[in-house]
């Protein structure tokens, strides 16, 4: 049976899916033409359901017989995604107009996403976790070949869907090794049955686990499944991509967690070393391919890759403080990100997108406030104090030093010094290279607003972390007062 | 006679998993290849996950095997229609020729 508790547990997503669904009808019945007001009633849908996440974020409550879970954590993490799918709606607006892809099944799109990510980030059973993981992935397919009519675009669309097929297959084929050897899908029956002193988590559910995570390494874009990310970010359309580096990769990380964390904490031993080896992988493949990119779009998909590998290191450490730095990366890595594709929205030379590093020479000469803005969102990238970027590198290296990895944290560190030279690279172009033609000065108020409010952020971030790194805190306590 | 177990249906399982992996990564030919390999490995895990539910006498397997397969249906039918998209693009969809981006 069905409780009003349950009800009231899930009410955000239902808000979320039936504001969806109503728009769906409503732009089917208006047209394209209904296109900016989809989008708006999009970001207001958003809106209402943050308020519906707001309103439940005491209650650590469980709802259809254990599937579904509400948290501070699943509450902290859902409001980074509502606010990067809600600033990629409004980063489209402009540019779909302009390049003639006004659809109103954009914004509809992305608020399927979201919710399959809402659903994703709040789950606590292999059947709700391959749902909602399945939820978003689908929509993120479509949405990558959204241009219909290019060639790229529908080149990373299909890139795209088949790598993701493979990687759901394999989180698949290890949910149900898991179910198999330890009889149960749910997470909190999962976590009982690995503790204590002489239970043995067999050979089966360790392979069951290795799949699971490699699955979720897909969807974070974690090295060695990383060769998806550098094509479908230069293919698919900029906003889109601007949403792609954030909303999915903040609920992926909390996905991987959750799960590491909660159910399987008690394997630490087990899956601390694939996550120390994907995380030093990420971080140098991060720092190394970044260097040849001429492709601003692509430079950033390596840098994401590298961003992942950083973040990681935080679940290496498996420590409350660890977590507490994932959460902490992840808000910053959303304003440096939003803010830095709001710059690349913003390279367009006689109506046409360009996206070569080197189209970027002399912008300091041409418009000083969006390469001062991009100055920041670079030094800020490379972790150079007192940027934001600096304190969310600095959290979860100081989680690794604590709990004694020093090798990875020193990797760490020497990976960030060699990704500067990129991050770097960028503002000796746009300070000291020779100007190129300016670039049209009409990218939308919309994103010359969020571009200006997260380099403000990015920059004032150290006056008052408190806010933030207090929300983290309190959603890192609550995994681990749950597994302990 | 010999008794048909668990272990047959999981080796069944993992042998139509592997081929589904390699058809993914082998074939040279065709995009719908790719496709059917994708329905492969979700087949191995369906297997798997009923013969387990029998095994150990609880229906959640089954639950999630029904799952898995409306999801199934769903993603084949996004992958075709992104396929026909890039069919007329590209006129071509041979795996040889997705190679405008390289990574």
């Amino acid at each position: 049976m069905i409780t009003s508790i349950d009800l009231f547990t899930i009410l955000p997503e239902l808000i979320l899916a039936v504001l969806g669904m109503a728009l769906l009808m409503y732009g089917v019945f208006r047209g394209d033409k209904a296109v900016h007001s989809v989008s708006w009633l999009a970001v207001g849908a958003i809106l209402i359901t943050a308020i519906a996440i707001s309103g439940q974020s005491d209650s650590g409550q469980v709802a259809f017989k254990g599937q579904f879970i509400v948290d501070q954590f699943s509450v902290f993490m859902k409001w980074l995604i509502l606010l990067g799918s809600a600033l990629a709606i409004l980063m489209s607006l402009n540019y779909n107009e302009r390049e003639g892809i006004q659809r109103f099944e954009y914004p509809v799109l992305i608020l399927f996403a979201t919710l399959g990510m809402l659903l994703m980030v709040s789950a606590n059973d292999l059947m709700s976790l391959y749902v909602g993981l399945e939820l978003q992935s689908l929509s993120l397919y479509v949405i990558a070949a959204f241009r219909r009519d290019s060639t790229k675009s529908s080149e990373a669309g299909l890139k795209y869907f088949v790598l993701g097929a493979l990687s759901s297959g394999m989180l698949l084929y290890g949910a149900s090794m898991i179910y198999g050897f330890a009889g149960t899908t749910q997470f909190d029956k999962l976590a009982t049955l690995f503790t204590g002193p002489n239970a043995d988590p067999g050979v089966g559910v360790i392979v069951g686990l290795v799949f699971l995570l490699a699955g979720l390494a897909f969807k974070v874009s974690a090295v060695p499944f990383h060769m998806w990310t550098p094509d479908v970010y230069e293919g698919a359309p900029t906003p889109v991509t601007a949403f792609f580096a954030v909303a999915p990769k903040i609920a992926a990380i909390a996905l991987l967690v959750r799960t590491m964390v909660g159910p399987f904490g008690e394997l630490f031993d087990q899956w601390q070393q694939i996550i120390i080896f994907i995380s030093i992988a990420s971080m140098l493949l991060g720092a190394l391919a970044a260097i040849w990119q001429t492709n601003i779009k692509r430079l950033m998909a390596y840098s994401s890759i590298g961003h992942i590998g950083f973040a990681l290191v935080g679940l290496a450490a498996g420590s409350e403080e660890g977590i507490r730095g994932i959460g902490v990366y992840m808000a910053i890595y959303l304003a440096m990100n939003i803010g830095t594709f709001c710059c690349i929205l913003s390279m367009r030379r006689q109506g046409v997108m360009v996206e070569g590093i080197s189209d970027l020479a002399g912008l300091a000469r041409n418009q000083p406030m969006m390469a001062a803005a991009l100055a920041i969102f670079m030094f800020s990238m490379a972790g150079i104090p007192p940027l934001a970027g600096f304190f969310g590198k600095l959290y979860v290296f100081m989680a690794a030093v604590n709990e004694g990895l020093y090798v990875l944290a020193i990797i760490g560190v020497l990976t960030s010094v060699i990704g500067a030279f990129y991050y770097l690279r960028i503002i000796k172009i746009m300070y000291f290279d020779e100007p190129a033609e300016a670039f049209d000065r009409s990218a939308g108020r919309e994103v010359g607003t969020i571009m200006a409010v997260s380099g403000l952020f990015t920059l004032l971030f150290f006056v008052f972390p408190t806010p933030i790194v207090g929300a983290a805190s309190k959603a890192a306590a609550v995994l681990f007062s749950a597994a302990g | 006679m010999m008794e048909i177990g668990l272990s047959h249906y999981l080796t069944v399982a993992a042998i139509l998993f592997t081929l589904g992996i390699f058809g993914i990564f082998l074939n040279r030919k065709n995009v719908i290849i790719i496709l059917m390999s994708v329905e492969l490995i979700l087949l191995a895990v369906n297997i798997n996950l009923v013969a387990f539910s029998v095994h150990l006498n609880d229906l959640a397997g089954q639950v999630f095997a029904l799952f898995v397969l409306a999801i199934a249906a769903a993603e084949a039918a996004i992958g075709l229609a992104i396929l026909v998209v890039y069919f007329r693009n590209r006129g071509s969809i041979a795996v040889e020729d997705i190679n405008l981006m390289k990574g």
